[in-house]
């Protein structure tokens, strides 16, 4: 069944306001005009863009240090998060964050942080919170398939399924944790089978077919509502970028870990491009509707970046506000 | 009903979680033992029969993912106390208390606070060696981002857990098994004690001992036995560790230019160090003499209780510093 068009066009919308921006950072991170260490996430849009979708305003998510796209597809302010980049005093952190500490909790995004794993347990919590509280929501963790080498994904696994919490793990698999092919990290590939034997429901999902990753969202967030969460997705993905900042980790590049053939292979694979195909093919959007999206995206992601480089840094005689509540 | 009654140490935490958890229903209770007397002493007595096994939750021995699910709750709007029993467990959830609660609402520009208590159990003696005696307060103190209080008395243990759950940051609260039994006239309703004011247990004049939790009850001993040399000594319990009274000090050493400080913890970079630095800065010019430092040699915890006799200082070894001093 083909999704109505309201959704297939936000979807699209999301992913493009997502890779326009992550590129737009390539050149001021080239050029020194952004130090906050950014770990792009073009190639990745579709599991956070299809899996936000399927999660109300209401609902949680934490991100992890490559989270651009998490806050975003949450529904967090292009401008606040532009201005974090900069460390401006308008940035969604006030410019004390940067790249890897996003937050807006008006809109569920309750916060990220690069320590690998770190915020699964806060995303336990959050749905803990939600199961005290009989309020329905749920609650989504984002991590990489590094973090299944951190012991407290386990330790929060089984929290989960003892108390049958209403929380989507949700694993993206680029296949690399920093510089290390997955190869060399775990013996056996599917990372989604180690939520079996915590008795947690695990699937394996094209993580680059936005469609495929709204319906299985769709599915996961029915199952935690009904109460009967948790839930393990593993979204098998790829990131264009290098593991922070635009160097590609191409082979002829300096850090030179991935083969070309295998990035030439996921390009082909392209989350944007296919869903792309998919509106043209089935006629859901004509070409002048795509391309009038596309320059709207442009516009954004540019005013975004204008404001972001154009407001007040913060203050230093405000260096230790925030400290305490 | 009393106003007069005397209540333990234990049981009147377990009466300001009561009272607290009654009053709010966004508080709970999470950590391994909260149903078992043999890990939590009395301190959750009668919690889930009130309050039930949702906000009084019992956990696998997962210190890590526990604790941070205990941050996650208060991040999601709950005011969680997530208990660790032997504090030197507390060590696997250093992440959430230290990289996640403690820098959370500073490195998210305040858009989010953590309303969380980090309660840790100090078990020394009992042969119980160097896993399961450790104090650990001045780790935490060094964080910024963290409170740390520590009571000595059951009133303050009340009024502090109180304080602690109703703070809204991160709060460590850190007390002292051998404290549980102590007894003393607590008021029956629901109060607080200031997070970060100490207070002076017996007013000297001769020198100041500054102590914190069950030294504080040592300092005691020892400002009697030298009153009866003729001694007058000043004893100030500090109650919270960070943020640190520091007015209460400089105060008392101002009028008695003399100081012992006794911690129950280490020697060397603890909050003793912390104290000397704040008179050498502060009052420097008023000492009449050296300052002296009682404390844990720099040495883990023996269990021969002939080493842990010669470990843990007493109420003598605080006279005997005092005495150095005059």
């Amino acid at each position: 069944m083909t999704l109505p068009k309201d959704i297939l066009r936000d979807l699209y919308k999301t992913m493009i306001i997502i890779r326009f921006f992550e590129e737009s950072l390539v050149e001021p991170i080239l050029k020194r005009e952004i130090h906050t260490p950014c770990h792009l996430c073009s190639g990745q849009e579709a599991v956070a863009v299809g899996l936000c979708k399927a999660l109300s305003k209401d609902d949680y998510i934490f991100g992890n240090h490559r989270s651009h796209g998490h806050f975003l597809a949450k529904g967090g302010s292009l401008k606040a998060l532009a201005a974090e980049i900069y460390c401006r005093e308008a940035g969604c952190s006030r410019g004390r964050g940067g790249s890897m500490h996003l937050i807006d909790p008006t809109v569920g995004m309750l916060g990220s942080a690069p320590i690998v794993a770190g915020t699964i347990s806060l995303a336990v919590g959050a749905a803990l919170a939600s199961s005290i509280r009989k309020d329905g929501r749920i609650s989504a963790s984002f991590f990489g398939d590094g973090a299944t080498g951190e012991g407290v994904l386990y330790e929060s696994m089984n929290f989960a399924a003892l108390k049958k919490l209403p929380i989507i793990f949700a694993c993206e698999n680029n296949l690399y944790a920093t510089h290390m092919p997955i190869r060399e990290c775990r013996v056996n590939r599917s990372i989604c089978k180690i939520a079996e034997s915590f008795g947690i429901e695990n699937y394996e999902v094209d993580g680059n077919d936005v469609l495929q990753v709204y319906d299985m969202a769709k599915k996961a967030v029915g199952v935690c509502r009904e109460g009967n969460g948790p839930v393990f997705i593993e979204f098998l993905t790829y990131r264009y970028r290098g593991h922070v900042g635009p160097d590609d980790n191409i082979h002829g590049f300096h850090t030179d870990i991935r083969p070309r053939e295998e990035l030439a292979h996921w390009l082909e694979k392209d989350p944007i491009q296919r869903l792309e195909r998919f509106i043209r093919e089935s006629h859901i959007m004509d070409e002048q509707e795509l391309q009038s999206l596309k320059r709207e995206a442009g516009e954004e992601v540019r005013d975004a970046k204008s404001y972001a480089e154009s407001s007040a840094r913060p203050r230093t005689e405000e260096i230790t506000n925030y400290v305490f509540a | 009903m009393s106003l007069h009654r005397k209540l333990s140490y234990s049981l009147a935490i377990n009466e300001a979680l009561h009272q607290v958890m009654s009053m709010d229903s966004s508080v709970f209770l999470i950590g391994q033992g909260v149903k078992s007397p043999w890990y939590v002493g009395n301190t959750a007595k009668g919690l889930i029969e009130e309050f039930g096994e949702s906000r009084v939750i019992d956990t696998p021995v997962s210190e890590n993912g526990i604790t941070g699910a205990a941050v996650g709750a208060a991040i999601a709007g709950m005011k969680p106390v997530v208990v660790h029993p032997r504090m030197d467990f507390m060590l696997y959830a250093m992440d959430p208390i230290i990289n996640e609660a403690a820098n959370w609402f500073y490195m998210n520009g305040g858009r989010a606070n953590v309303p969380v208590v980090f309660w840790g159990i100090i078990n020394r003696r009992g042969e119980q060696a160097a896993q399961h005696s450790q104090a650990l307060h001045a780790l935490f103190a060094h964080i910024p981002g963290l409170k740390v209080v520590m009571p000595a008395t059951a009133h303050d243990a009340k009024g502090l857990m109180v304080a602690a759950i109703k703070d809204p940051n991160p709060v460590v609260f850190i007390d002292e098994r051998l404290l549980y039994s102590f007894e003393e006239p607590v008021p029956q309703e629901i109060y607080h004690v200031e997070i970060g004011k100490g207070c002076i247990r017996r007013q000297g004049t001769d020198v100041t001992i500054v102590a914190v939790s069950l030294m504080v009850h040592e300092a005691i001993k020892a400002a009697q036995e030298l009153f009866n040399d003729g001694i007058d000594a000043e004893v100030i319990d500090l109650r919270t560790i960070k943020p640190l009274d520091r007015e209460l000090i400089i105060d008392s050493i101002n009028k008695t230019g003399r100081l012992v400080v006794v911690d129950v913890g280490w020697r060397s970079f603890g909050i003793s160090g912390e104290i000397v630095a704040l008179i050498a800065e502060a009052s420097f010019e008023t000492l009449k003499a050296p300052i002296v430092r009682v404390a844990l040699p720099d040495c883990p915890a023996p269990a021969s209780i002939i080493l842990e006799n010669r470990y843990y200082p007493s109420a003598r070894d605080i006279a005997q510093a005092v005495r150095s001093l005059l």
